[in-house]
């Protein structure tokens, strides 16, 4: 059995930037993504989902450390000011697909 | 009072007494495309039958009138509510755009008194939501190099609302009378019950933003009320210049005084993202969509009819 050790990385953000946080994290290097809805409290108030501009969504990826580093600060430095966002990283173990295992 | 207003009390009540009733998020978003649709083909199906051309000053005045109200809204919140560049202009993009709820009540309010109106109020409504997001943006920030106009566009001119208002206008147009006869049960007879149910969900919106809007103090009160009366105003001169009957100037009014919630928020939260949301939102949600509603509507029909009989029109 392959596995590697990877970081999760996880953002709770705005909806209102899953385009643009998308974009932000393709270019940046990495090749996937999960997002969910999700709702809940923060340092910005109740953020209910209840209808847009309300709505909070996580984003997940498996990346590297390194990739992890550079999204992270890349967020920091252009989100973290103006919009309601948590990130975090945790070690996991990753079981990549064949055709992830060629690559 | 109309039944749908009184599914907005109830819905305000219930939030403002904490009840546990919340619609899911998938259904608000239903109703509200149901909604959109509906509006769109119902005007689709009379533009078809009245050439574009002779719209076009229309649409070109309420472009213009998209533009002057948020300039006029603007210097009010940054000198008198002493709000910071950002946030002054991404209210006054608020106020200069559109609320499709409050259209919807307004065409129901006229509908339940029998009073006809331009058929093609629904592209008017399209055209209104655009100019002032624009608007904002260069008034929060000046013509920016750095703006992405690109991205705007494609959020302004592509967001949810504009795209089924004009989905709607055309497949309306494109079929006619007759090729709506088979959806009209759905889209057009149960138009009340779908609007009574989405004003229900409007009222626990409205009620959520009563706490911000406790924070945030009078001004943002008496600017949500005074506001929409002097925009009101601005639309009903408007319409009677457009010549338009009551109808088409109480509803050329309501579109003046109504304030968005979606698009706009949507597009600033982007675009502007030093304004804060929840000036903008306790403003336009908890102070001016209740107001129009309940009085806002009532006051530009009443407004039409004076101003018509004056001018004798």
């Amino acid at each position: 059995m392959t596995f590697r050790t990877c970081k999760l990385l996880t953002i709770f953000t705005e909806a209102a930037l899953e385009k643009t946080l998308i974009r932000d994290i393709e270019r940046l290097g990495a090749t996937g993504y999960t997002i969910s809805d999700v709702r809940g409290k923060g340092s910005r108030g109740l953020r209910n989902s209840s209808w847009e501009p309300n709505s909070s969504i996580r984003v997940e990826v498996i990346c590297d450390q390194e990739l992890a580093e550079i999204i992270v600060a890349y967020f920091q430095e252009h989100y973290y000011a103006n919009f309601a966002m948590t990130i975090f990283t945790v070690d996991v173990t990753f079981y990549p697909s064949v055709s992830l295992q060629i690559l | 009072m109309d039944v749908i207003i009184l599914f907005f009390l109830f819905g305000l009540a219930a939030g403002l007494l904490r009840s546990e009733l919340r619609l899911p998020a998938a259904l608000y978003d239903f109703l509200s495309i149901v909604l959109l649709l509906a509006i769109g083909l119902k005007g689709g199906v009379e533009l078809a039958k009245q050439p574009f051309v002779d719209l076009l000053p229309q649409i070109l005045a309420v472009i213009a009138m998209g533009i002057v109200l948020p300039l006029t809204a603007y210097p009010a919140l940054r000198h008198l509510g002493k709000f910071k560049r950002a946030d002054a202009a991404s209210i006054a993009a608020h106020y200069g755009s559109v609320s499709v709820g409050t259209y919807a009540v307004a065409i129901a309010y006229l509908g339940s008194r029998h009073i006809g109106f331009e058929p093609h109020m629904p592209l008017l409504l399209v055209v209104l939501e655009v100019p002032a997001i624009l608007i904002g943006i260069i008034l929060a920030r000046g013509i920016d190099r750095q703006t992405q106009w690109g991205d705007v566009a494609h959020e302004v001119l592509l967001g949810k609302g504009v795209v089924l208002l004009l989905g709607g206008l055309l497949i309306g147009w494109l079929a006619g009378p007759e090729g709506l006869v088979s959806i009209e049960p759905f889209f057009f007879d149960l138009f009340q019950g779908v609007l009574a149910l989405f004003l229900l969900e409007m009222g626990l919106l409205t009620a959520s933003q009563f706490g911000s809007l406790r924070r945030h103090g009078l001004f943002i009160l008496g600017f949500g009320v005074i506001m929409p009366l002097y925009s009101g105003l601005v639309g009903t001169l408007l319409g009677c210049l457009l010549g338009l009957s009551v109808g088409g100037t109480t509803i050329l009014a309501i579109l003046a005084a109504s304030a968005s919630y979606i698009a706009v928020p949507a597009a600033m939260r982007i675009s502007v993202p030093e304004a804060n949301p929840t000036l903008s939102l306790s403003a336009s949600l908890g102070v001016t969509f209740p107001f129009n509603v309940l009085f806002g509507i009532p006051i530009c029909h009443m407004l039409a009819v004076y101003a018509h009989n004056l001018l004798g029109g």
